[in-house]
């Protein structure tokens, strides 16, 4: 294993102006017990994929709190990663051909890491199945070992999971990101909700001139409504099913539609939901269907910001983090009421929920026509976002955790 | 200066109280499964789903009540059902064993009245989750009614609610810390029922700060 870098360092205080100072000093207070306490997180990859974003914000507002937090990276060959993503694809519930080669590569790997593992620390963090392993270098139960599976358990495959689960079943406890995503288990099983970052380039304030130019750039008419749907180019989020709603919206409101995804040039299945979504646009001039390069995060976030309802009719949805980004710009959320999404639009509270095209239509048009109850509704899963799913209650998160397993010795 | 700004008692020792979600293995597809789940989850499932959501909800101040009532309304649809236990108030229970009883109560009722909804699979499972609590005193002390003030003006939502709401729990006493000590501490038994009648459905944590400071500067100037 490799110690990571940090990429950007953002002071705890800055988040005192969006939180509020009781917010933070609450957490110094909660911190004060684990100063100087090791802890090693350990995930396989320093940079890109959605652990390494996390651990690149979480890591340095840890160390601020005088926690002794060190990042660790496994190494691994072409042939591991090529296993574990094979593994990847099967816990979420793709085919898998068993191949016995697989679980020695992944032991042998997982093997080769043991010298890596710091012995002193008190408590050890693993995340994800790839390092899941590394539990059999811990000596005679010491420390608190935790997993933190950040994917879809909810339909594994068996010979995968099966493979798994004793590794599972050595650490103290699991963290999943939603209840449906946990398996019986014999261990403590947390629930740690998937989190933002309000100061990230996709979230943090944008002023009024620099959203204009990005609807410039894109042809879209602020002085409409605009209707938003920001996801990949991926049947499960159903974008037909959005250009089908706002068609019935359009009998009645003169909006736009907008549909941003990233680039489906590297995805061969992305490429055809993208040619059906086209079809089914029929080069109507109010719809907008934009490719983004690397999902471009100040434009999402310009994107959003200049939405006049932000929608995500997805079929299936592990906890839907272009919701969270909308609700905490204050947007009217239409969504669809699967995975994680009822947990953040909480209906008629915090957003409103659908179940059909007619009814995210239905949806659309009753905000349209109301939009005091928009703005409300905006303001409230601001708020939802703001005490639930930010990325500093991901650090309370830990830190509650940490003192819970050191206080239950 | 009177009794009302000097200490005469002990001081107030201000903490927080944060939460851990730990998800049970007990999940409901069907109100009849809702109510095992009801007779079987643990204490602290039953907490997590009413006292601790209000507080981790408490910027909804019209017609969000607890968990149970949320899924009821938005899984099961089954708006009657939902409206009844979303009125069962959490101020009126010292225990979670009462609460729990409310709970099975209308639940029984209403599957006995309404046997076929009772059966229909809801849009979503309603997971049993439970709180895993800490305690930690935030270092902040109050002697008399203005430092009370500036303490409770300093208080994370976490903490104005552990103090505020969660604690009539702990006192088995349909009051709250705060009002506990003004009237033991500093003798304002008036001002002490005045802050406990203040209304937290009704108000969000930061109103419901709001309504208590000003009842204590309105003391203050009394004195």
């Amino acid at each position: 294993m490799t110690a990571a870098q940090v990429l950007n360092r953002i002071p705890l205080e800055d988040y005192a102006p969006l939180l509020g100072k009781p917010e933070i000093d609450e957490m110094r207070a909660l911190a004060r017990p684990l100063r100087r306490k090791a802890v090693q997180m350990v995930n396989s990859t320093a940079v890109g994929g959605g652990v390494a974003e996390i651990l690149n914000r979480l890591i340095p507002l840890a160390e601020e709190l005088e926690i002794d937090i060190h990042w660790d990276v496994m190494k691994g060959g072409a042939d591991f990663f090529e296993v574990t993503k094979t593994f990847h694809n099967a816990l979420h519930g793709g085919t898998y051909a068993t191949r016995a080669e697989d679980f020695v590569i992944f032991r042998e790997y997982n093997r080769r890491n043991f010298e890596m593992v710091r012995h002193d620390a008190e408590f050890t963090i693993i995340h994800d199945p790839q390092p899941a392993g590394l539990i059999e270098a811990r000596r005679e139960k010491a420390g608190h070992w935790i997993w933190r599976c950040h994917i879809d358990l909810s339909r594994p495959n068996s010979a995968v999971w099966g493979f798994l689960a004793p590794y599972i079943s050595q650490y103290d406890g699991a963290i999943f990101s939603s209840p449906e995503f946990s398996r019986q288990l014999a261990v403590p099983q947390y629930l740690f909700h998937p989190s933002i970052d309000p100061l990230s380039e996709k979230n943090r304030e944008l002023d009024d001139e620099f959203i204009a130019s990005v609807l410039a750039r894109f042809s879209i008419d602020s002085r409409r409504p605009i209707l938003t749907q920001i996801s990949r180019f991926d049947r499960l989020k159903d974008p037909v099913g959005v250009i089908r709603a706002y068609r019935i919206v359009k009998r009645y409101f003169d909006c736009q539609l907008v549909l941003a995804g990233g680039s489906a040039s590297d995805d061969p299945e992305g490429a055809i939901v993208l040619d059906e979504v086209r079809r089914e646009a029929d080069a109507d001039p109010d719809v907008r269907i934009l490719e983004l390069p690397a999902w471009a995060p100040l434009e999402v976030n310009a994107l959003q910001r200049a939405s006049t309802i932000v929608i995500q009719k997805s079929l299936r949805e592990g906890f839907g983090l272009t919701v969270t980004e909308a609700l905490w710009k204050g947007k009217p959320v239409v969504a669809s009421a699967v995975g994680g999404i009822p947990t953040q639009v909480i209906h008629k509270h915090t957003g409103l929920l659908a179940h059909s095209v007619e009814g995210t239509a239905y949806q659309i048009r009753y905000l349209l026509s109301h939009p005091e109850i928009a703005r409300k509704l905006g303001e409230q899963g601001h708020e939802h976002v703001k005490e639930n799913f930010l990325i500093t209650q991901n650090l309370k998160n830990y830190l509650v955790l940490m003192l819970s397993l050191s206080r239950a010795n | 200066m009177t009794n009302a700004v000097q200490a005469v008692g002990t001081p107030f020792s201000f903490f927080t109280m944060a939460y851990l979600t730990r998800i049970g293995n007990q999940c409901a597809r069907t109100l009849t499964e809702f109510l095992k789940g009801l007779e079987e989850c643990s204490d602290a499932s039953i907490f997590h789903h009413t006292f601790q959501t209000l507080g981790s909800h408490h910027f909804l101040t019209e017609g969000f009540s607890n968990d149970f009532a949320q899924w009821v309304l938005a899984s099961a649809n089954r708006d009657e059902l939902a409206e009844r236990l979303a009125a069962l108030d959490i101020r009126d229970y010292l225990s979670i064993a009462e609460l729990r009883t409310d709970l099975r109560r209308v639940m029984t009722a209403y599957c006995a009245q309404y046997p076929n909804y009772a059966a229909q699979e809801a849009l979503e499972p309603f997971y049993f989750c439970e709180g895993v609590e800490v305690t930690e005193p935030l270092g902040l002390i109050a002697h008399n009614l203005l430092e009370f003030r500036d303490g409770i003006n300093q208080l994370s939502h976490a903490s104005f609610y552990f103090h505020f709401i969660s604690s009539r729990l702990r006192l088995h006493l349909r009051t709250n810390d705060f009002s506990v000590w003004l009237e033991n501490s500093l003798g304002l038994e008036t001002l002490a029922n005045k802050v406990n009648r203040i209304d937290v459905y009704t108000n969000t944590l930061d109103s419901a700060r709001a309504s208590l400071v000003r009842l204590i500067e309105l003391e203050d100037e009394k004195a």
